[in-house]
Protein backbone atom coordinates (compact mmCIF):
# COMPACT_ATOMS: atom_id res chain seq x y z
CA UNK A 1 0.00 0.00 0.00
CA UNK A 2 2.85 2.36 0.80
CA UNK A 3 4.96 1.91 -2.29
CA UNK A 4 1.57 2.39 -4.21
CA UNK A 5 0.91 6.03 -2.28
CA UNK A 6 4.63 6.35 -3.42
CA UNK A 7 4.24 5.12 -6.64
CA UNK A 8 1.60 7.54 -7.42
CA UNK A 9 3.42 10.33 -5.96
CA UNK A 10 6.64 9.87 -7.84
CA UNK A 11 4.87 9.55 -10.94
CA UNK A 12 2.71 13.09 -10.29
CA UNK A 13 5.84 14.55 -9.87
CA UNK A 14 7.43 13.27 -12.75
CA UNK A 15 4.30 14.44 -15.23
CA UNK A 16 3.64 17.93 -13.44
CA UNK A 17 7.79 18.43 -13.28
CA UNK A 18 7.62 17.53 -16.80
CA UNK A 19 4.65 19.94 -18.04
CA UNK A 20 6.42 22.72 -15.82
CA UNK A 21 9.79 21.99 -18.00
CA UNK A 22 8.10 22.10 -21.39
CA UNK A 23 6.35 25.19 -19.95
CA UNK A 24 8.62 27.78 -18.74
CA UNK A 25 10.52 30.62 -20.65
CA UNK A 26 13.38 30.32 -18.33
CA UNK A 27 16.19 28.16 -19.73
CA UNK A 28 17.30 27.38 -16.05
CA UNK A 29 13.97 26.75 -14.93
CA UNK A 30 13.43 24.46 -17.13
CA UNK A 31 16.07 22.32 -16.58
CA UNK A 32 15.76 22.87 -12.76
CA UNK A 33 12.18 21.53 -13.37
CA UNK A 34 13.56 18.47 -16.00
CA UNK A 35 16.49 17.07 -13.42
CA UNK A 36 13.32 16.65 -11.00
CA UNK A 37 11.15 14.83 -13.22
CA UNK A 38 14.30 12.50 -14.11
CA UNK A 39 14.91 12.40 -10.22
CA UNK A 40 11.11 10.98 -9.84
CA UNK A 41 11.43 8.63 -12.83
CA UNK A 42 14.47 7.01 -10.75
CA UNK A 43 12.12 6.51 -7.90
CA UNK A 44 9.57 5.08 -10.25
CA UNK A 45 12.06 2.46 -11.11
CA UNK A 46 13.19 2.01 -7.71
CA UNK A 47 10.23 1.21 -6.58
CA UNK A 48 8.39 -1.00 -9.43
CA UNK A 49 11.92 -3.38 -9.10
CA UNK A 50 14.60 -1.89 -10.97
CA UNK A 51 17.44 -0.44 -8.35
CA UNK A 52 20.08 -1.14 -11.09
CA UNK A 53 18.26 1.65 -13.46
CA UNK A 54 17.50 3.91 -11.19
CA UNK A 55 20.32 4.50 -9.58
CA UNK A 56 22.03 4.54 -13.54
CA UNK A 57 19.32 7.17 -14.13
CA UNK A 58 20.49 9.62 -11.37
CA UNK A 59 23.82 9.18 -12.45
CA UNK A 60 23.91 9.47 -15.94
CA UNK A 61 20.54 11.50 -16.87
CA UNK A 62 20.65 13.75 -13.98
CA UNK A 63 23.84 13.28 -12.75
CA UNK A 64 26.06 14.22 -16.08
CA UNK A 65 23.86 14.84 -19.02
CA UNK A 66 22.06 17.35 -17.54
CA UNK A 67 25.27 18.74 -16.35
CA UNK A 68 26.22 18.91 -19.86
CA UNK A 69 22.81 20.93 -20.69
CA UNK A 70 23.37 23.46 -18.12
CA UNK A 71 27.34 23.58 -19.31
CA UNK A 72 25.56 24.93 -22.90
CA UNK A 73 22.60 26.95 -21.25
CA UNK A 74 25.56 28.84 -19.28
CA UNK A 75 27.84 28.69 -22.41
CA UNK A 76 24.95 30.75 -24.72
CA UNK A 77 24.01 32.67 -21.68
CA UNK A 78 21.22 34.05 -23.31
CA UNK A 79 19.45 36.00 -20.07
CA UNK A 80 16.60 38.78 -21.18
CA UNK A 81 16.25 38.00 -24.48
CA UNK A 82 15.97 34.75 -24.57
CA UNK A 83 13.49 34.96 -22.07
CA UNK A 84 11.46 37.15 -24.86
CA UNK A 85 12.29 35.25 -27.45
CA UNK A 86 10.60 32.01 -25.35
CA UNK A 87 7.68 33.52 -24.92
CA UNK A 88 6.86 34.19 -28.46
CA UNK A 89 7.09 30.99 -29.33
CA UNK A 90 4.91 29.68 -26.52
CA UNK A 91 1.57 31.08 -27.75
CA UNK A 92 -1.83 29.13 -27.27
CA UNK A 93 -2.44 28.72 -31.07
CA UNK A 94 0.67 26.71 -31.33
CA UNK A 95 -0.48 24.13 -29.07
CA UNK A 96 -3.38 23.32 -31.03
CA UNK A 97 -1.55 20.32 -33.57
CA UNK A 98 0.30 19.02 -30.34
CA UNK A 99 -2.45 18.34 -27.87
CA UNK A 100 -4.30 16.79 -30.90
CA UNK A 101 -1.92 14.55 -31.59
CA UNK A 102 -1.10 13.87 -27.83
CA UNK A 103 -4.60 13.45 -27.23
CA UNK A 104 -4.62 10.36 -30.23
CA UNK A 105 -1.74 8.42 -28.72
CA UNK A 106 -3.31 8.71 -25.27
CA UNK A 107 -6.58 7.41 -26.10
CA UNK A 108 -4.71 4.41 -28.20
CA UNK A 109 -2.55 4.09 -25.21
CA UNK A 110 -5.53 3.78 -22.72
CA UNK A 111 -7.22 1.33 -25.38
CA UNK A 112 -3.52 -0.87 -25.78
CA UNK A 113 -3.60 -1.20 -21.82
CA UNK A 114 -6.80 -1.97 -21.20
CA UNK A 115 -6.84 -5.01 -23.49
CA UNK A 116 -3.80 -6.28 -22.05
CA UNK A 117 -3.29 -7.67 -18.74
CA UNK A 118 -1.29 -5.47 -16.32
CA UNK A 119 2.39 -6.64 -16.57
CA UNK A 120 3.32 -8.10 -12.93
CA UNK A 121 6.94 -6.60 -11.14
CA UNK A 122 9.03 -9.98 -10.94
CA UNK A 123 10.72 -9.11 -7.36
CA UNK A 124 14.32 -6.99 -8.00
CA UNK A 125 16.24 -6.95 -10.60
CA UNK A 126 19.72 -7.20 -9.73
CA UNK A 127 22.78 -5.57 -11.78
CA UNK A 128 23.63 -9.22 -12.25
CA UNK A 129 21.06 -9.73 -13.95
CA UNK A 130 21.26 -6.62 -16.28
CA UNK A 131 24.59 -7.21 -16.66
CA UNK A 132 23.97 -10.67 -17.56
CA UNK A 133 20.99 -10.06 -20.02
CA UNK A 134 22.87 -7.19 -21.60
CA UNK A 135 25.95 -9.09 -22.76
CA UNK A 136 23.75 -12.21 -23.69
CA UNK A 137 20.67 -11.91 -25.35
CA UNK A 138 21.42 -8.28 -26.09
CA UNK A 139 24.54 -8.52 -27.23
CA UNK A 140 24.38 -7.03 -30.74
CA UNK A 141 22.37 -3.81 -28.63
CA UNK A 142 25.34 -3.04 -26.95
CA UNK A 143 27.70 -3.19 -29.67
CA UNK A 144 25.78 -1.10 -32.27
CA UNK A 145 25.23 1.30 -29.26
CA UNK A 146 29.29 1.71 -28.84
CA UNK A 147 29.90 1.99 -32.73
CA UNK A 148 27.44 4.74 -32.59
CA UNK A 149 29.31 6.60 -29.58
CA UNK A 150 32.40 6.07 -31.73
CA UNK A 151 31.20 7.48 -34.65
CA UNK A 152 29.97 10.37 -32.59
CA UNK A 153 33.14 10.81 -31.05
CA UNK A 154 35.03 11.11 -34.27
CA UNK A 155 32.75 13.38 -35.62
CA UNK A 156 33.40 15.77 -32.85
CA UNK A 157 37.00 15.29 -33.09
CA UNK A 158 36.61 16.23 -36.56
CA UNK A 159 34.71 19.33 -36.32
CA UNK A 160 37.47 20.52 -33.07
CA UNK A 161 40.49 19.65 -35.57
CA UNK A 162 38.86 21.66 -38.16
CA UNK A 163 38.78 24.80 -35.58
CA UNK A 164 42.28 24.50 -34.32
CA UNK A 165 43.52 24.23 -38.25
CA UNK A 166 41.57 27.72 -39.39
CA UNK A 167 43.60 29.13 -36.56
CA UNK A 168 41.03 29.25 -33.60
CA UNK A 169 42.13 28.28 -30.00
CA UNK A 170 45.83 29.11 -29.41
CA UNK B 1 18.95 -2.53 13.71
CA UNK B 2 15.07 -1.32 14.21
CA UNK B 3 13.37 1.21 12.51
CA UNK B 4 13.79 3.36 15.52
CA UNK B 5 17.22 2.63 16.24
CA UNK B 6 17.93 3.56 12.44
CA UNK B 7 16.88 6.94 12.69
CA UNK B 8 18.27 7.44 15.87
CA UNK B 9 21.57 6.26 14.36
CA UNK B 10 21.11 8.74 11.06
CA UNK B 11 20.43 11.32 13.85
CA UNK B 12 24.05 10.72 14.71
CA UNK B 13 25.47 10.43 11.80
CA UNK B 14 23.92 13.62 10.30
CA UNK B 15 25.12 15.30 13.82
CA UNK B 16 28.57 13.86 14.04
CA UNK B 17 28.72 14.71 9.99
CA UNK B 18 27.94 18.55 10.47
CA UNK B 19 30.42 18.64 13.92
CA UNK B 20 33.12 16.90 11.48
CA UNK B 21 32.93 19.40 8.72
CA UNK B 22 32.50 22.11 11.62
CA UNK B 23 35.79 21.16 13.40
CA UNK B 24 37.52 20.49 9.69
CA UNK B 25 37.79 23.91 9.26
CA UNK B 26 39.36 24.72 12.39
CA UNK B 27 41.31 21.59 11.53
CA UNK B 28 42.47 22.39 7.93
CA UNK B 29 44.12 26.01 9.12
CA UNK B 30 45.79 24.87 12.05
CA UNK B 31 47.41 21.85 9.88
CA UNK B 32 48.41 23.97 6.67
CA UNK B 33 49.46 26.82 9.32
CA UNK B 34 51.72 24.28 11.28
CA UNK B 35 53.07 22.79 7.54
CA UNK B 36 53.97 26.27 6.72
CA UNK B 37 55.71 27.15 9.49
CA UNK B 38 53.03 29.54 11.11
CA UNK B 39 50.31 28.96 13.70
CA UNK B 40 47.03 29.40 12.54
CA UNK B 41 43.79 30.36 14.08
CA UNK B 42 45.55 29.13 17.70
CA UNK B 43 43.86 32.56 20.36
CA UNK B 44 40.44 31.06 20.73
CA UNK B 45 39.82 28.03 23.59
CA UNK B 46 42.35 25.46 24.08
CA UNK B 47 44.88 24.94 20.68
CA UNK B 48 41.80 27.77 19.22
CA UNK B 49 39.18 25.34 18.75
CA UNK B 50 36.55 27.94 19.88
CA UNK B 51 37.64 29.32 16.56
CA UNK B 52 35.02 27.47 14.83
CA UNK B 53 31.94 28.76 16.92
CA UNK B 54 33.56 32.03 16.30
CA UNK B 55 33.02 31.36 12.95
CA UNK B 56 29.69 30.29 12.87
CA UNK B 57 28.00 33.07 15.11
CA UNK B 58 29.90 35.50 12.39
CA UNK B 59 28.74 33.54 9.52
CA UNK B 60 24.48 32.78 11.25
CA UNK B 61 24.91 36.69 12.45
CA UNK B 62 25.93 38.10 8.66
CA UNK B 63 22.77 40.17 6.46
CA UNK B 64 21.27 37.66 4.81
CA UNK B 65 21.47 39.65 1.33
CA UNK B 66 20.12 38.05 -2.15
CA UNK B 67 21.82 40.59 -4.79
CA UNK B 68 18.47 42.18 -6.54
CA UNK B 69 19.89 40.71 -10.39
CA UNK B 70 20.09 37.45 -9.28
CA UNK B 71 17.40 34.51 -9.99
CA UNK B 72 16.23 34.43 -6.50
CA UNK B 73 14.56 30.89 -5.81
CA UNK B 74 17.75 29.32 -7.67
CA UNK B 75 19.91 31.77 -5.34
CA UNK B 76 18.52 30.48 -2.49
CA UNK B 77 18.06 26.27 -3.72
CA UNK B 78 21.66 26.11 -5.18
CA UNK B 79 23.58 26.15 -1.50
CA UNK B 80 20.79 23.65 0.42
CA UNK B 81 21.49 21.05 -2.95
CA UNK B 82 25.19 20.20 -2.46
CA UNK B 83 24.45 19.68 1.50
CA UNK B 84 21.61 17.60 0.96
CA UNK B 85 23.38 15.44 -1.45
CA UNK B 86 26.44 15.02 0.60
CA UNK B 87 24.18 14.13 3.45
CA UNK B 88 22.32 11.50 1.58
CA UNK B 89 26.22 10.39 0.44
CA UNK B 90 26.41 9.06 4.03
CA UNK B 91 23.36 7.01 3.98
CA UNK B 92 24.76 4.13 2.61
CA UNK B 93 28.41 4.17 4.35
CA UNK B 94 29.46 1.61 6.67
CA UNK B 95 31.05 2.89 9.45
CA UNK B 96 30.95 -0.76 11.09
CA UNK B 97 29.52 -4.28 11.27
CA UNK B 98 25.85 -3.70 11.36
CA UNK B 99 26.55 0.34 11.82
CA UNK B 100 25.03 1.40 8.59
CA UNK B 101 21.92 3.69 7.71
CA UNK B 102 20.89 1.77 5.27
CA UNK B 103 22.54 -1.52 3.54
CA UNK B 104 21.27 -1.24 -0.39
CA UNK B 105 22.24 -3.58 -2.77
CA UNK B 106 23.29 -0.70 -5.01
CA UNK B 107 25.12 1.19 -1.91
CA UNK B 108 28.16 1.98 -4.51
CA UNK B 109 26.43 3.76 -7.46
CA UNK B 110 23.93 5.51 -4.93
CA UNK B 111 27.42 7.36 -3.85
CA UNK B 112 27.88 8.02 -7.33
CA UNK B 113 24.78 9.25 -7.91
CA UNK B 114 24.70 11.68 -4.90
CA UNK B 115 28.11 13.11 -5.36
CA UNK B 116 27.25 13.54 -9.08
CA UNK B 117 23.95 15.85 -7.67
CA UNK B 118 25.79 17.99 -5.51
CA UNK B 119 27.32 19.82 -8.88
CA UNK B 120 24.05 20.83 -9.68
CA UNK B 121 25.03 23.10 -6.24
CA UNK B 122 27.75 25.19 -7.76
CA UNK B 123 26.44 25.30 -11.86
CA UNK B 124 22.65 26.65 -9.89
CA UNK B 125 24.70 28.73 -7.99
CA UNK B 126 26.67 30.13 -10.71
CA UNK B 127 23.91 30.62 -13.37
CA UNK B 128 21.61 32.89 -10.40
CA UNK B 129 24.15 34.72 -9.25
CA UNK B 130 24.46 36.72 -13.14
CA UNK B 131 27.60 37.57 -12.11
CA UNK B 132 30.23 36.86 -14.85
CA UNK B 133 33.10 35.55 -12.54
CA UNK B 134 30.46 33.38 -11.09
CA UNK B 135 29.27 32.21 -14.29
CA UNK B 136 33.25 31.45 -15.20
CA UNK B 137 33.61 29.60 -12.42
CA UNK B 138 30.17 27.52 -12.90
CA UNK B 139 31.50 26.71 -16.31
CA UNK B 140 34.77 25.07 -15.58
CA UNK B 141 33.00 23.34 -12.69
CA UNK B 142 30.71 22.07 -14.91
CA UNK B 143 33.20 20.59 -17.52
CA UNK B 144 35.74 19.40 -14.75
CA UNK B 145 32.82 17.30 -13.30
CA UNK B 146 31.56 15.78 -15.91
CA UNK B 147 34.89 15.02 -17.21
CA UNK B 148 36.38 13.81 -13.98
CA UNK B 149 33.51 11.64 -12.99
CA UNK B 150 33.59 9.44 -16.08
CA UNK B 151 36.75 7.83 -14.91
CA UNK B 152 35.49 8.46 -10.50
CA UNK B 153 33.06 5.92 -11.88
CA UNK B 154 35.17 3.57 -13.98
CA UNK B 155 38.12 3.54 -11.21
CA UNK B 156 36.26 1.94 -8.89
CA UNK B 157 35.03 -1.01 -11.10
CA UNK B 158 37.85 -3.02 -10.47
CA UNK B 159 37.00 -2.81 -6.72
CA UNK B 160 33.53 -4.22 -7.97
CA UNK B 161 35.14 -6.95 -10.18
CA UNK B 162 36.91 -8.26 -7.36
CA UNK B 163 34.30 -8.04 -4.61
CA UNK B 164 31.75 -9.19 -6.97
CA UNK B 165 28.74 -6.56 -5.60
CA UNK B 166 28.06 -3.03 -5.34
CA UNK B 167 27.52 -3.00 -1.86
CA UNK B 168 29.76 -1.50 0.34
CA UNK B 169 29.60 -3.91 3.27
CA UNK B 170 30.19 -6.87 1.26
CA UNK B 171 32.99 -4.68 -0.49
CA UNK B 172 34.86 -3.81 2.39
CA UNK B 173 34.09 -8.37 4.01
CA UNK B 174 35.56 -9.05 0.92
CA UNK B 175 38.53 -6.80 2.00
CA UNK B 176 39.14 -8.89 5.27
CA UNK B 177 41.76 -10.86 3.10
CA UNK B 178 43.84 -8.01 1.94
CA UNK B 179 43.17 -4.57 0.96
CA UNK B 180 42.82 -3.25 -2.56
CA UNK B 181 44.90 -0.37 -2.09
CA UNK B 182 47.68 -3.03 -3.05
CA UNK B 183 45.44 -4.82 -5.93
CA UNK B 184 43.71 -1.63 -6.98
CA UNK B 185 46.14 1.09 -6.28
CA UNK B 186 45.73 2.33 -10.04
CA UNK B 187 41.82 2.65 -9.34
CA UNK B 188 43.00 4.24 -5.52
CA UNK B 189 45.34 6.88 -7.66
CA UNK B 190 42.91 7.38 -9.91
CA UNK B 191 40.12 7.91 -7.52
CA UNK B 192 42.05 9.97 -4.87
CA UNK B 193 42.43 12.71 -7.84
CA UNK B 194 38.66 12.41 -9.01
CA UNK B 195 37.83 12.62 -5.39
CA UNK B 196 39.61 16.10 -4.79
CA UNK B 197 38.17 17.55 -8.00
CA UNK B 198 34.75 16.08 -7.43
CA UNK B 199 34.95 17.92 -4.18
CA UNK B 200 36.66 20.73 -5.86
CA UNK B 201 39.15 21.70 -3.15
CA UNK B 202 42.38 22.89 -3.94
CA UNK B 203 45.12 22.10 -6.04
CA UNK B 204 41.36 21.54 -8.22
CA UNK B 205 39.29 24.43 -6.98
CA UNK B 206 39.36 26.00 -10.42
CA UNK B 207 35.44 26.95 -9.97
CA UNK B 208 36.25 28.81 -6.90
CA UNK B 209 40.25 30.02 -7.85
CA UNK B 210 40.17 32.90 -6.15
CA UNK B 211 42.90 34.87 -7.75
CA UNK B 212 42.08 35.04 -10.89
CA UNK B 213 38.14 34.46 -10.58
CA UNK B 214 37.31 36.92 -7.21
CA UNK B 215 35.50 33.88 -5.59
CA UNK B 216 34.14 32.00 -9.04
CA UNK B 217 30.86 30.13 -8.33
CA UNK B 218 30.36 31.89 -4.56
CA UNK B 219 31.05 35.21 -5.45
CA UNK B 220 27.52 36.63 -4.86
CA UNK B 221 27.10 34.62 -1.59
CA UNK B 222 27.67 35.79 1.66
CA UNK B 223 26.64 34.67 5.29
CA UNK B 224 24.83 31.43 5.92
CA UNK B 225 24.21 30.53 2.22
CA UNK B 226 28.08 30.83 1.75
CA UNK B 227 28.77 28.58 4.47
CA UNK B 228 26.60 26.39 3.36
CA UNK B 229 28.56 26.04 0.31
CA UNK B 230 31.51 25.72 2.81
CA UNK B 231 29.46 22.70 4.99
CA UNK B 232 28.82 21.06 1.83
CA UNK B 233 32.51 20.95 0.79
CA UNK B 234 34.16 19.98 3.87
CA UNK B 235 30.78 17.38 4.36
CA UNK B 236 31.76 16.38 0.76
CA UNK B 237 35.59 15.61 1.70
CA UNK B 238 34.74 13.76 4.92
CA UNK B 239 32.62 11.47 2.36
CA UNK B 240 35.33 11.24 0.02
CA UNK B 241 37.75 9.83 2.65
CA UNK B 242 35.05 7.12 4.37
CA UNK B 243 34.92 6.01 0.51
CA UNK B 244 38.17 5.91 -0.34
CA UNK B 245 38.75 4.05 3.44
CA UNK B 246 35.34 1.80 2.70
CA UNK B 247 36.88 1.08 -0.89
CA UNK B 248 40.42 0.88 -0.75
CA UNK B 249 41.15 0.40 2.99
CA UNK B 250 39.23 -2.28 4.86
CA UNK B 251 36.95 -0.09 6.05
CA UNK B 252 36.14 -1.08 9.63
CA UNK B 253 38.61 -3.82 9.14
CA UNK B 254 41.68 -4.06 11.98
CA UNK B 255 42.81 -5.83 14.81
CA UNK B 256 42.32 -4.98 18.25
CA UNK B 257 40.26 -1.54 18.59
CA UNK B 258 36.42 -1.64 17.74
CA UNK B 259 35.59 -1.38 14.62
CA UNK B 260 34.03 2.13 14.72
CA UNK B 261 37.65 3.02 16.00
CA UNK B 262 39.51 1.78 13.31
CA UNK B 263 36.97 3.42 10.70
CA UNK B 264 37.04 6.92 12.37
CA UNK B 265 41.09 6.41 12.69
CA UNK B 266 41.89 5.31 9.10
CA UNK B 267 39.41 8.33 7.69
CA UNK B 268 41.10 10.88 9.71
CA UNK B 269 44.41 9.75 7.81
CA UNK B 270 43.21 10.07 4.85
CA UNK B 271 41.50 13.65 5.50
CA UNK B 272 44.58 14.52 6.95
CA UNK B 273 46.21 13.77 3.43
CA UNK B 274 43.50 15.61 1.39
CA UNK B 275 44.77 18.74 3.28
CA UNK B 276 48.48 17.77 2.55
CA UNK B 277 47.86 17.92 -0.93
CA UNK B 278 46.51 21.36 -0.67
CA UNK B 279 49.52 22.57 1.28
CA UNK B 280 51.85 20.90 -1.08
CA UNK B 281 50.67 21.15 -4.57
CA UNK B 282 49.76 24.26 -6.81
CA UNK B 283 47.08 24.77 -8.71
CA UNK B 284 46.90 23.64 -12.25
CA UNK B 285 45.95 25.92 -15.27
CA UNK B 286 42.49 25.01 -16.29
CA UNK B 287 43.61 23.23 -19.71
CA UNK B 288 45.98 21.41 -18.00
CA UNK B 289 43.75 19.86 -15.58
CA UNK B 290 41.56 18.88 -18.30
CA UNK B 291 44.30 17.35 -20.65
CA UNK B 292 45.10 15.63 -17.62
CA UNK B 293 42.21 14.31 -17.14
CA UNK B 294 41.44 12.84 -20.48
CA UNK B 295 44.99 12.15 -21.46
CA UNK B 296 46.26 10.65 -18.38
CA UNK B 297 43.84 9.63 -15.98
CA UNK B 298 41.46 7.99 -18.32
CA UNK B 299 43.39 6.08 -19.87
CA UNK B 300 45.06 4.75 -16.38
CA UNK B 301 41.80 3.26 -15.17
CA UNK B 302 41.03 1.55 -18.70
CA UNK B 303 44.23 -0.06 -17.99
CA UNK B 304 43.31 -0.91 -14.89
CA UNK B 305 39.77 -1.75 -15.97
CA UNK B 306 41.12 -4.61 -18.31
CA UNK B 307 44.01 -5.62 -16.44
CA UNK B 308 41.78 -6.41 -13.32
CA UNK B 309 39.23 -8.13 -15.69
CA UNK B 310 41.44 -10.23 -16.77
CA UNK B 311 43.25 -11.07 -13.54
CA UNK B 312 40.18 -11.73 -12.02
CA UNK B 313 39.01 -14.29 -15.10
CA UNK B 314 41.83 -15.99 -14.88
CA UNK B 315 41.66 -16.89 -11.26
CA UNK B 316 38.14 -17.94 -11.93
CA UNK B 317 38.91 -20.26 -14.34
CA UNK B 318 41.13 -22.05 -11.74
CA UNK B 319 44.55 -20.22 -12.69
CA UNK B 320 46.60 -22.08 -15.48
CA UNK B 321 42.88 -23.96 -17.05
Amino acid sequence: MLELILFYMASTIALVSTILALTRVNAAHALVYLILSLLAVAVVFYLIGAPFAAALEVVIYAGAIMVLFVFVIMMLNLGEKGDRREKQLLKPQIWITPVILAVLLLVELVLVLSQSAPAETQGLISSKEVGMALYGPYVLAVEIASMLLMAGLVGAYHLGRRYLEEGGGS
Amino acid sequence: MSDGMVILFAFVVLVGAVGGAAVMTWWERRLLGIWQDRYGPNRLGPFGILQVAADMLKLLTKDDWVPPFADKVIFIFAPTAIVMAMMLGFAVVPFGPGLQIIDMNIGLLFFLGMTSLAVYSVLLGALASNNKYALLGGLRSAAQMVSYEVFMGLSLMGVVMLSGSFNLRVIVEAQSDGWYCFSQFLGLFVFTVAGVAESHRLPFDLPEAEHELCAGFHTEYGGMKFGMFMLGEYLGLILISSMIVTLFFGGWLGPWLPPIVWFGLKTFIVICFFVLLRAAIPRPRYDQLMSMGWKVMLPLTLVNLVLTGAIALWLTNGGAA
